[in-house]
């Protein structure tokens, strides 16, 4: 603003304006609040804009994954080829493999499209690839837990295969199938009598959000249970570790160590490590934990040491912070009617600061729900949440995938109908996410006292 | 104090984990990404079929699968490693200088490497490897001549092909795909050209001009993809004058997006690969600790399962998948039977 003083009006002029009239120095500066409003405004709107974009390509993408298409098969489960020796002795029957159930399901198969009034030249190896290849796994496992079925009919509701699914929910079309080994388009055609006679049905998907992960193969089976369970033994890791390691850190550091420069450079360090990329950490836990002391391989309770190391930090530091917010009266009124200093700390200040301390502990946990670079490292990416864990320590022991980690495996994978189950798992980790978050602000808002 | 009690039990947690660590029911796999699917689609179905958990399998590429095998015999160590390549000579050495002595070195098929474009894109329907050569090779043979590679377009060297830009999506040097692609492509093509001849001539060594066939070019035409084929896939996508290196499986998987070009007049299919006539294809193998079978339950059930004609079989679920059958099944099957170590 040169002109004020280029003008070379007297001090005392100045005032000689009227309020009412915006001399060309108020304009201009109320132009750049006006215009600088607008800044900030077009900087929300931008975010708002993609944070929409986001939302809308997540929902749009991942909802159809909470749906499936199912066949309703009515399945004879033919003595002579389940249960050769007739005796329904379980050790027969098992010898049977999935293999040997496939003629049933051909035939169930041939059978449906003749009942249907279709007329079609497919053998039932050909009509097999309507369906998951799941299939026969489930008829062995009803057979196997109720042999005395054998010789029914008994009516199954099986998988149909991604490419019917797909078609389903419009992500396949005849086009596409030109080239398909996998199916064609007169497949299509049967489905669609099928689906009028209401055979075919697509319903809510639970095996979605309960299930294990599946093979390459059979994208319509694959689920985020068994991973999310997988995440859970990591986050129970995180919180048993990191809340009472770095509560006791924080306590130490804020009212009993004494000032000097030692404590200082762990300060500063602590600092520095909230900033340490998470891959670093993930190398780390691999040097450490599995090949210096043995750990298991792809284990939750490896997962879980490395994010408490990331986590610690933010932990720590969040409860500084809300221990420091304590006003110093308190601590000066409880030492001052006679009480030690521990006494002090965990009688008022530690209660006082609690909230704070809960606040930042699930935020932390939060963001090591979301993390997957370190888990790269660890071995917890590939085809791993096969097994649901038989136990509290086969949890934590047993190799095991996590969300984050699972929604990157099914994005790499070839199958397109894979990429709808990734954007499925994240509107399932999102919504973890928000909870978690939606928790701390409550607990903030509720419990959190100002002085 | 409660916190007393949350420490005490996260370390007995600990503690617990350092004893249970040492009992393992399950299969360990890791290795070749490549290789992933078609173990993972095994995997699954053994675990059906058997009283095993099922396997767990890692992906993370051959090299580190393999070092993570050679690191010694125990239960805190792998059972499996899957490769897109032989074992090395120098692996080898490293697994005996850890203990890993017999090895079982098991070939499940064939994996064809194929050359696909947006489906709507120019027509590339029909490559030699000399064309990729021509294209992607830092120096080329014009007129009798070597000199640096002048095309920007694959009309230029080949009237056949369309007129577009050059630009290919090609495997990182970590994939086990690029030494494929070095070996059958663009060392075919230094020789079918004359460039091998040429720089020979112009003094070089041979291996040096081996070395030399199988460099790319670096103005950015040729791209490495270090991801999967996925990421190649969306490179394809947004450019649609790319041509990009693919798995069978992978393409067979995505054909409405893709089209697949021929190599020296041959359609990449099972049956071709098979046979012989498509060129650009490698061998898969596992590789199995044979201490480990009898230590670790399920193993050697899991090998012969995976090399059954029921699954690798040229109608099994591999196949299905696009894994081209061995024809040399049987002796296979015959060298898991009998533990014959490498």
């Amino acid at each position: 603003m040169t002109d004020a003083t280029a003008s070379g009006v007297p001090a005392g002029k100045h005032t000689s304006g009227s309020l009412l009239e915006q001399n060309p120095r108020t304009k201009r500066r109320n132009a750049a609040e006006a215009r600088f409003k607008m800044y900030g405004m077009a900087a929300v709107g931008i975010g708002l804009v993609f944070l929409v974009l986001l939302l809308v390509a997540i929902v749009r993408n991942g909802v159809p994954a909470y749906t499936q298409t199912f066949l309703s098969l009515p399945i004879e489960l033919k003595a002579e080829a389940l249960d050769k020796n007739g005796n329904r002795d379980l050790d027969d029957i098992r010898k049977v493999s999935t293999f040997g159930y496939n003629p049933l399901l051909d035939e169930a198969l041939l059978r449906v499209v003749a009942d249907n009034g279709i007329e079609s030249d497919y053998s039932g190896a050909d009509l097999r690839k309507m369906i998951s290849s799941s299939a026969a796994a489930q008829v062995r496992d009803y057979v196997l837990t109720h042999p005395a079925d054998i010789g029914e009919t008994v009516e199954f509701r099986v998988l149909a295969s991604s490419r019917v699914d797909g078609y389903l929910k419009g992500r396949v079309v005849r086009e596409d199938l030109e080239r398909d080994k996998n199916l064609d388009a007169a497949h299509l055609d049967i489905i669609d009598v099928l689906r009028d006679e209401g055979v075919v049905s697509r319903t809510f998907n639970w095996a979605f959000i309960f299930g294990a992960d599946a093979s390459e193969s059979r994208p319509e089976q694959a689920g985020i249970g068994v991973s999310m369970l997988g995440s859970l033994f990591m986050m129970i890791v995180v919180l048993l570790l990191s809340l009472p390691i770095g509560v006791a850190a924080s306590i130490y550091l804020e009212e009993f160590a004494p000032k000097n420069r030692w404590t200082d450079l762990i300060e500063v360090n602590i600092s520095n490590l909230a900033a340490v990329p998470s891959i670093v950490f993930g190398i780390l836990g691999l040097a450490v934990f599995i090949q210096f002391m043995h750990l298991p391989q792809s284990a939750p309770l490896v997962g879980g040491l490395v994010l408490t190391l990331m986590t610690l930090p933010t932990i720590i530091i969040s409860t500084r912070a809300s221990l420091k917010s304590v006003p110093p009266s308190i601590r000066d009124a409880a030492l001052g009617v006679g009480a030690s200093k521990m006494q002090s700390v965990f009688h008022h200040v530690l209660p006082l600061a609690m909230p704070g301390i809960l606040t930042g502990t699930i935020i932390g946990l939060a963001q090591a729900l979301g993390e997957t670079a370190p888990l790269l490292l660890i071995g917890m990416v590939g085809y791993i949440a096969s097994n649901y864990p038989d136990g509290v320590a086969s949890g934590f022991l047993d190799p095991n995938s996590a969300m984050p980690a699972q929604i990157y495996e099914w994005a790499k994978r070839a199958d397109p109908a894979y990429y709808e189950r990734a954007w499925g798992g994240i509107i399932i980790l999102l919504l973890f996410l928000m909870t978690m978050n939606i928790i701390a602000v409550i607990l903030r808002r509720r419990f959190e006292r100002r002085w | 104090m409660s916190f007393m009690k949350l420490t005490a039990s996260a370390l007995a947690v600990a503690a617990v984990s350092a004893t249970a660590a040492t009992a393992r029911d399950n299969l360990q796999i890791a290795g070749s990404s490549t290789v992933l699917p078609y173990a993972s689609i095994v995997a699954e179905a053994f675990g059906e079929n058997f009283e095993f958990p099922t396997p767990v399998v890692e992906s993370g590429g051959s090299s580190a699968g393999l070092k993570r095998f050679c690191e010694g015999v125990g239960e805190n160590t792998i059972d499996i490693a899957n490769a897109s390549r032989a074992i090395k000579s120098s692996e080898v050495e490293t697994c005996a200088a850890n203990g890993v002595t017999d090895i079982i070195q098991v070939r499940i098929g064939y994996d064809g490497i194929v050359f696909a474009s947006q489906l709507d894109g120019p027509a590339f329907t029909a490559f030699e490897p000399a064309d990729l050569y021509n294209a992607l090779a830092p120096k080329v043979v014009v007129d009798g001549e070597l000199v640096d590679n002048p095309y920007t377009m694959w009309s230029e060297f080949n009237a056949d092909l369309p007129e577009a830009e050059i630009l290919a999506f090609i495997p990182g040097t970590k994939h086990g795909t690029r030494e494929v692609f070095e070996e059958k492509v663009l060392a075919a093509g230094c020789e079918a050209t004359g460039a091998l001849e040429a720089m020979v001539a112009s003094g070089m060594s041979e291996d040096d001009a081996e070395d030399a066939c199988i460099s790319v070019r670096t103005d950015g035409k040729s791209v490495d993809i270090d991801g999967d084929y996925t990421e190649t896939l969306a490179s394809i996508e947004s450019n649609p004058n790319a041509i990009g290196v693919f798995g069978l499986a992978f393409y067979e998987n995505n054909t409405d997006k893709l089209k697949v070009a021929t190599m020296s007049g041959v359609e990449p299919k099972t049956e071709t690969i098979a046979s012989g006539e498509y060129p650009v294809s490698r061998p898969l193998y596992f590789y199995i600790k044979k201490a480990h079978i009898g230590v670790i339950p399920g193993l050697k059930e899991y090998a012969s399962f995976f090399v059954s004609d029921e699954i690798a079989g040229p109608s099994g679920p591999l196949s299905n998948y696009g894994l081209v059958a061995d024809p040399e099944l049987a002796d296979t099957q015959a060298m898991i039977e009998t533990e014959e170590t490498m």
